[in-house]
């Protein structure tokens, strides 16, 4: 399959004063032209840290990508110097940040923020890039005579709008959006949920949506991957890992998610809490919180394995009572 | 037809932060009298010989120690010379060295301050400790230093003005970059392929600009009085070159019997330095980002 990225064994640590932390360990992923691919995990597993390897926007120091390969468009992008990297980013590569009430410069006109990324990456006059920034801007929903206004007289639905313009101004190959949806309401995250698919698909951008709302994995997104300090520990197409997630953390994350036809009084929750990254557990990173944990697990650190085709999962143990037939 | 309808909207709408931060400026009354007297001085300083009744320097032994009169305003002082006209010529020369004092010590800090807040690490470390050097030396005293050292002139004087503050700018530009530089939408800029010059000149600067202009404004007051001070004690302007605080140190042998010499320089300087904080005191509540409305 073709593959227009493709991560291999990628370890980030951040060198602190109280240790090393473990952001990403040895993470495997690939994603294809035109797919869309979910990021799932709690806060702290590593999964923005990912997304800014792949931009090389790792802050340094403190933070190293100790190992691994990324290889975008065939190429790795871990061996270019920074000139070509600032070549790529914005062009090949965009993202889109959290908070759109920081992620714009509030003292700058949304019109002159989008003209400045097409100017930096496309060889353009001033007024044909302000007039591309008007056509992006009314692409998203904006109307043009609102190009001249500052970010604080948007409401946060529409500077998330202008971010999106911003990042698809250039037309990139692949979009990284970091929990594009956290800060705002529910009613503004369908909208901006449904123009981000929309685009997507319009300039047949590759996506990675990074998030912990599995609702919004479901409503986007292709492929799943689940994150778990640091690891992927599930990796899926989405009706397969919706209809029968393996991996131990992924069910308990399932069985956490309120079923409207169930009439319960309590939620079950994964018992204890993310593990310290500075010093995670030997083995398998979620054997003290797995209810199956045995010695082994403490001892092993469990690789992928295929359960069914396209489906992985890093738990030997659920692999193989899956592909027995076994309950879960 | 869209096109000429849409403009006018266009036009009402479009309103920078400055003429925002001008509008809120206005509504202050104190400002707007600081604005004036500065008005009224930088006014006084382009058209000295204009508006002086007499030359600042020109001796007078017939009329000397003169109290206020039709003749002369302000009186005159030991020499005869007209003191109203000598306050004129004195504006010219204290806005001169509060100006240029506060532009050497805004541009020195200010890059000392850029640099080292945005790379952090060594260098900062390195320029931070030697500005904590500097600052633990009273501005003034590290003032008089540098004149005594370079000799009293009118260039030394700002010289050695500006380089007193420069730990205060550098602190001060320091603070906010560093503050700016870990806002979202500076690693926005980077992750659009801004290189690090790009995103200080366009997004950095622009956004840390407040808080200078305010401690700019009454930078140039405490420059004024730092320059006065000098002068004072005979380390400043020579005379017979008209300057506040050498008029002050000149009436001050003669303060029992002719207080007039000292009062009106002294009013003089206090009125600048007044008018200096207000409107200092008024740029900071418009450019304060909180009282927004």
């Amino acid at each position: 399959m073709d593959n227009m990225l493709d991560i291999r064994n990628l370890t980030i640590h951040y060198e602190v004063e109280s240790g090393t932390v473990h952001a990403v360990e040895g993470l495997n992923l690939t994603l294809g032209r035109g797919e869309s691919l979910g990021f799932v995990g709690e806060t702290g597993a590593g999964k923005t840290t990912t997304a800014l390897g792949i931009m090389r926007l790792i802050p340094n120091p403190p933070g190293k990508i100790k190992s691994g390969e990324i290889i975008f468009d065939g190429e790795n992008l871990l061996d270019k110097s920074e000139a070509e990297m600032r070549k790529i980013r914005g062009e090949k590569i965009a993202m889109i940040f959290q908070d759109p009430m920081t992620s714009l410069n509030p003292v700058m006109t949304v019109d002159k923020q989008i003209a400045e990324m097409i100017s930096l990456h496309k060889k353009v006059t001033k007024s044909e890039a302000l007039k591309l920034a008007g056509d992006m801007l009314e692409l998203v929903g904006i109307r043009r005579e609102r190009m001249h206004d500052y970010p604080h007289q948007f409401s946060g639905g529409m500077k998330q709008r202008v971010v999106i313009a911003i990042a698809l101004a250039c037309d990139p190959e692949l979009l990284i959006a970091d929990e594009p949806t956290t800060a705002l309401d529910v009613t503004i995250q369908a909208q901006v949920l449904e123009l981000m698919k929309e685009l997507k698909q319009k300039f047949s951008a590759s996506m990675i949506l990074i998030t912990h709302d599995l609702g919004i994995v479901a409503e986007i997104c292709d492929k799943v991957a689940i994150m778990y300090a640091g690891r992927v520990v599930e990796y899926a197409d989405k009706r397969s890992l919706y209809s029968h997630p393996i991996h131990p953390y992924t069910r308990g994350l399932f069985r956490s998610v309120p079923d409207i036809d169930e009439d319960v009084d309590e939620l079950p929750v994964i018992p204890g809490l993310m593990p310290d990254p500075v010093n995670l557990p030997s083995g398998c990173a979620f054997h003290p919180r797995c209810s199956m944990a045995t010695e082994e697990c403490a001892k092993v650190r469990p690789e992928m394995q295929e359960a069914e085709p396209g489906h992985f999962a890093a738990c030997p143990f659920c692999v193989k009572k899956f592909m027995n037939g076994e309950a879960l | 037809m869209s096109e000429k309808e849409i403009i006018p909207e266009l036009v009402r709408k479009r309103r920078s932060p400055f003429v925002d931060v001008m509008m809120r400026l206005a509504k202050s009354p104190l400002a707007m009298f600081g604005l004036a007297i500065i008005f009224v001085l930088v006014f006084c300083a382009i058209f000295a010989e204009l508006i002086s009744p007499y030359s600042p320097i020109k001796q007078d032994l017939m009329h000397m120690f003169e109290t206020p009169s039709a003749e002369h305003w302000l009186g005159t002082d030991e020499f005869g010379r007209d003191i109203l006209s000598r306050l004129i010529y004195g504006a010219r020369v204290s806005l001169q060295v509060g100006f240029i004092a506060v532009g050497i010590a805004l541009v020195t800090g200010g890059m000392l301050g850029a640099v080292s807040g945005y790379y952090s690490g060594k260098l900062d470390n390195i320029i931070m400790r030697v500005m904590d050097v500097l600052l633990s030396i009273p501005q003034t005293l590290l003032a008089i230093a540098i004149v005594a050292a370079l000799g009293p002139s009118l260039m030394n004087l700002m010289i050695a003005v500006g380089i007193s503050a420069v730990p205060t700018y550098a602190r001060i530009v320091r603070g906010s970059v560093l503050s700016i530089r870990s806002m979202e939408f500076i690693e926005a800029a980077r992750a659009a392929g801004s290189s690090d010059l790009r995103i200080i000149l366009k997004h950095i600067i622009p956004n840390s600009m407040a808080p200078i202009i305010v401690q700019s404004t009454l930078g140039v007051a405490s420059a004024i009085l730092n320059a006065a001070g000098l002068s004072f004690i005979g380390l400043g302007i020579q005379p017979p070159n008209p300057e506040w605080g050498a008029m002050l140190s000149g009436g001050r042998q003669y303060i029992r019997d002719y207080p007039h010499m000292t009062l009106y320089p002294g009013l003089a300087i206090m009125l600048t330095i007044l008018a200096l904080n207000f409107l200092g005191d008024g740029l900071r509540d418009a450019l304060d980002p909180k009282l927004k409305r």
